[in-house]
């Protein structure tokens, strides 16, 4: 009672440095100070020492013409081309060794996921070699392995050897036949495109007549037929307007194609055999975090294997899959720099290498360099969020 | 009508003995469930048996059959000369040994080094062994004494009487231990206090945090070690000129530790608040609370993404190759120029005897981390 009574609410008095919202802001504009100082710090000597070294500043490089040649190029260019030219040469070379590699991993990743899963021993051990042997060396030895002592020990042009397909493998690189489109080939890009559209309609009535009738619809089969069937008949209605230009083996040398420089191929094949490791991985971990009692309580509703895997198994696993296999993607990018080593006129090659040595502008090419990658962290990271709120649990 | 027998499905004879089932178990029975249980299955174990049986004999052949074990050039390792087919030269590797394992390192200063891989390994294995004692002493011992005495060690100190060595003597797997070691000792406070900082509720600190986080983990390594390489010499006074060594060390450190801070906020998300509240109804004050109650527990847990931090580091090291440290993986490399030993069958023992080095260390660590992962999933269970 006479607690109650004496009880006025007062703070208790500290000394003002043992206050923590005053230590709080201390703290926080100490740390801003220090680095703002540590900023300006570098900034000083950066400006001080260009100077003495008498380096430009700017992005005034970007228009000069670059005075020297890549060895592949997806767009024009020439050694008359400018600086800035080179900097889209190399950013679509490193766009398409990621893309090739991640189409690559994702599919041996799955496959050697699912393989690992099996109840057969023999397979599943075999699988968890693979996946501890990639994940346990350098990507930079598998990348030199496959360069050094794999494709450079390759025949000479003249004893090239033959894949079944019209392709060829030499120390030359790979040669693939070159799809050459004839002039009606737009229409078959149409119908492909209207068939999907096709497809998606038919989807969209059969889950509204399910929801309606409970009546299924065989939407898979026929959205199948339609995006198979339909481009198909369109090609061969306008007389096949696409050209082939087959690699063709004379006596020295191969003629024609499509030819795949080693170090593309070197590339491709380390980065998607390396990643394809962690993606099994990723794939193994998402399958066994569906509980077993998931599948038993799809099987005891009567449906079937297929079944329980599509409908039951996969979304849930798909949920714990996606995160990790986009943080792949996205370290497979990254990894795609390692392109330098081999002499892959990757993004960093090009840039960071080659532009850098002629204009000594390294504040600017590395920040450009870094800008780019960071600009892709954060498209996937923006992806991510949207996907995580749109298959997030939704409970009731 | 309650009577046992009138019900017709209470038995009312006794059955007959019946043969115990056949086979329950045993290799046969292992067998038919586990590779010949369905059709795809038999044609699966078939199929993969049968490239096992192609390959692995070849495999066995080359590296421990016919193999050269000394050779002084590539001749001796050349089947044309030699006559017969020739499996892997392991004779190059025991020729560039010292090279591969010290680099340049002064032949009468690797005892030097060697000790210091001693030194490098007692520490490891005092702190990860879970029943080690004195385990505070082990922990002060490597990321407080180790340091410092693994840097007198290798770089000298005239008064001691041990030679000043440079840096770009070194080399070879030396490196690679040295920035692993420097990566895996600087990563873990700076990611301890980058965390931290993280989930500060002082706006100012958790920006910091978050930028240098964000940044460094959303660029590839090579980028950073550009960066330390080509730019840092540029934000420091003139006259500095920081060892290229040293350069390499900045970078790794930083890039180590943004990841480390993600794997230990982990931790901390996953300590309950009633552990912060109670530390806090005891009168600790943040750092107290901090280091006392939930620093403890929340690395604990985060022992085994820790640990796979390291191996990605370890791995990593080998991209300082690219801006010209002569890490393990670039003399091989180096080696294999030597126009002595050019051949085109070099490479493959070069870059096994490799794999088989980095396979060891990496495959060691993932071990320790699922046998600690086991370990604390069994210390949660009630």
């Amino acid at each position: 009672m006479s607690i109650q009574a004496n009880a006025k609410h007062q703070d208790p008095k500290v000394v003002f440095y043992n206050d923590p919202k005053i230590r709080s802001l201390f703290f926080q504009c100490f740390l801003l100070i220090a680095f703002l100082a540590l900023f300006y710090f570098a900034y000083d000597n950066t400006v001080a020492n260009l100077k003495k070294r008498n380096i430009a500043q700017g992005f005034a490089f970007w228009n000069v013409e670059a005075g020297f040649d890549i060895s592949q190029t997806l767009i024009p260019y020439s050694a008359a081309s400018s600086y800035g030219r080179a900097f889209w040469v190399g950013l679509l070379n490193t766009l398409l060794v990621s893309g090739l590699s991640i189409f690559f991993a994702t599919i041996i990743g799955v496959v050697i996921g699912v393989l690992r899963l099996s109840k057969n021993w023999v397979v599943s051990r075999l699988a968890a070699l693979y996946i501890e042997v990639f994940r346990n060396v350098p990507l930079l030895l598998v990348l030199y392995f496959w360069y050094g002592a794999v494709l450079s020990n390759l025949p000479e042009p003249r004893d090239s050897i033959a894949i079944p397909g019209d392709i060829w493998l030499n120390s030359r690189g790979l040669l693939v036949p070159r799809p050459v489109m004839l002039d009606q080939f737009w229409v078959v890009s149409l119908s492909v495109l209207l068939a999907v559209l096709a497809g998606i309609a038919v989807h969209r009535h059969a889950r509204r007549k399910q929801a309606e009738t409970g009546e299924r619809l065989p939407a898979g089969w026929i959205s199948t037929l339609l995006i198979v069937g339909v481009p198909l008949a369109v090609y061969f209605a306008v007389g096949q307007p696409l050209g082939l230009d087959l690699p063709v083996k004379g006596r020295f040398n191969i003629n024609g194609g499509l030819n795949l420089a080693p170090e593309l191929v070197a590339m491709v094949v380390g980065l998607s055999t390396y990643t394809a490791a962690f993606i099994a991985e990723a794939v193994r971990a998402g399958v066994v975090a569906v509980s077993k009692g998931q599948t038993e309580a799809a099987h005891s509703l009567g449906l079937t294997d297929g079944q329980t895997l599509r409908l039951v198994v996969m979304p849930q696993a798909l949920r714990v899959i996606v995160p990790p296999l986009n943080s792949e993607f996205l370290s497979l990018t990254k990894n795609s720099s390692l392109g330098v080593s081999i002499g892959y006129p990757d993004l960093v090659n090009v840039f960071t290498g080659t532009v850098l040595n002629q204009t000594g502008q390294a504040v600017e090419m590395v920040s450009v360099t870094m800008l780019v990658y960071l600009t892709f962290s954060l498209l996937t990271s923006a992806f991510m969020n949207w996907f995580n709120t749109r298959v997030a649990l939704v409970e009731r | 009508m309650t009577d046992a027998t009138s019900l017709s499905f209470v038995r009312s004879a006794v059955i007959p003995e019946q043969r115990p089932p056949h086979r329950v178990s045993g290799p046969l029975v292992w067998m038919r469930e586990n590779l010949f249980s369905s059709l795809l299955n038999t044609v699966l174990t078939i199929v993969f048996l049968g490239v096992v049986g192609w390959v692995l004999p070849g495999f066995i052949r080359f590296v421990l059959l016919t193999p050269v074990w000394v050779a002084s050039s590539s001749k001796d390792c050349s089947a044309d000369l030699l006559q017969h087919p020739v499996g892997a030269c392991w004779g190059f590797i025991d020729a560039h040994f010292g090279y591969l394992f010290y680099g340049q390192y002064p032949a009468g200063e690797r005892w030097r080094v060697n000790l210091f891989y001693a030194l490098e390994a007692l520490g490891i294995v005092w702190i990860l062994l879970p029943k080690a004692p004195f385990k505070s002493a082990g922990l002060a011992f490597f990321f407080l004494l180790f340091p410092v005495i693994g840097f007198v060690l290798l770089s000298g100190m005239p008064i001691i009487g041990l030679s000043t060595v440079q840096t770009h003597y070194w080399g070879g797997f030396l490196v690679t231990i040295v920035i692993s070691t420097v990566g895996i000792v600087a990563s873990l406070p700076i990611g301890v206090v980058l965390a931290l900082g993280r989930r500060s509720a002082m706006p100012i600190a958790r920006l910091v945090s978050v930028i240098m986080i964000e940044f460094v983990r959303g660029v590839p390594l090579i980028t950073v070690l550009f960066m330390a390489n080509v730019m840092f010499p540029l934000f420091v006074p003139d006259g500095w000129r920081p060892d290229s060594l040293l350069r390499v060390l900045v970078g790794v450190g930083f890039f180590s530790a943004a990841y480390m801070a993600e794997a230990v906020r982990g931790g901390l998300q996953a300590i309950p608040r009633g552990q912060y509240e109670a530390a806090q109804a005891l009168g600790l004050g943040y750092w107290q609370m901090m280091i006392k109650i939930i620093l403890p527990q929340a690395l604990k847990i985060v022992i085994p993404n820790i640990v796979n931090n390291f191996i990605g580091l370890f791995k990593d090291t080998t991209l300082v190759a690219i801006v010209g440290i002569f890490d393990f993986l670039r003399t091989i490399q180096a080696s294999l120029s030597d126009p002595n030993w050019r051949s085109g069958q070099m490479p493959l023992a070069a870059y096994l005897f490799a794999a088989f080095v980095y396979f060891i260390f990496c495959y060691g660590m993932a071990r320790y981390s699922l046998s600690m992962e086991r370990r604390l999933q069994t210390g949660n269970r009630h």
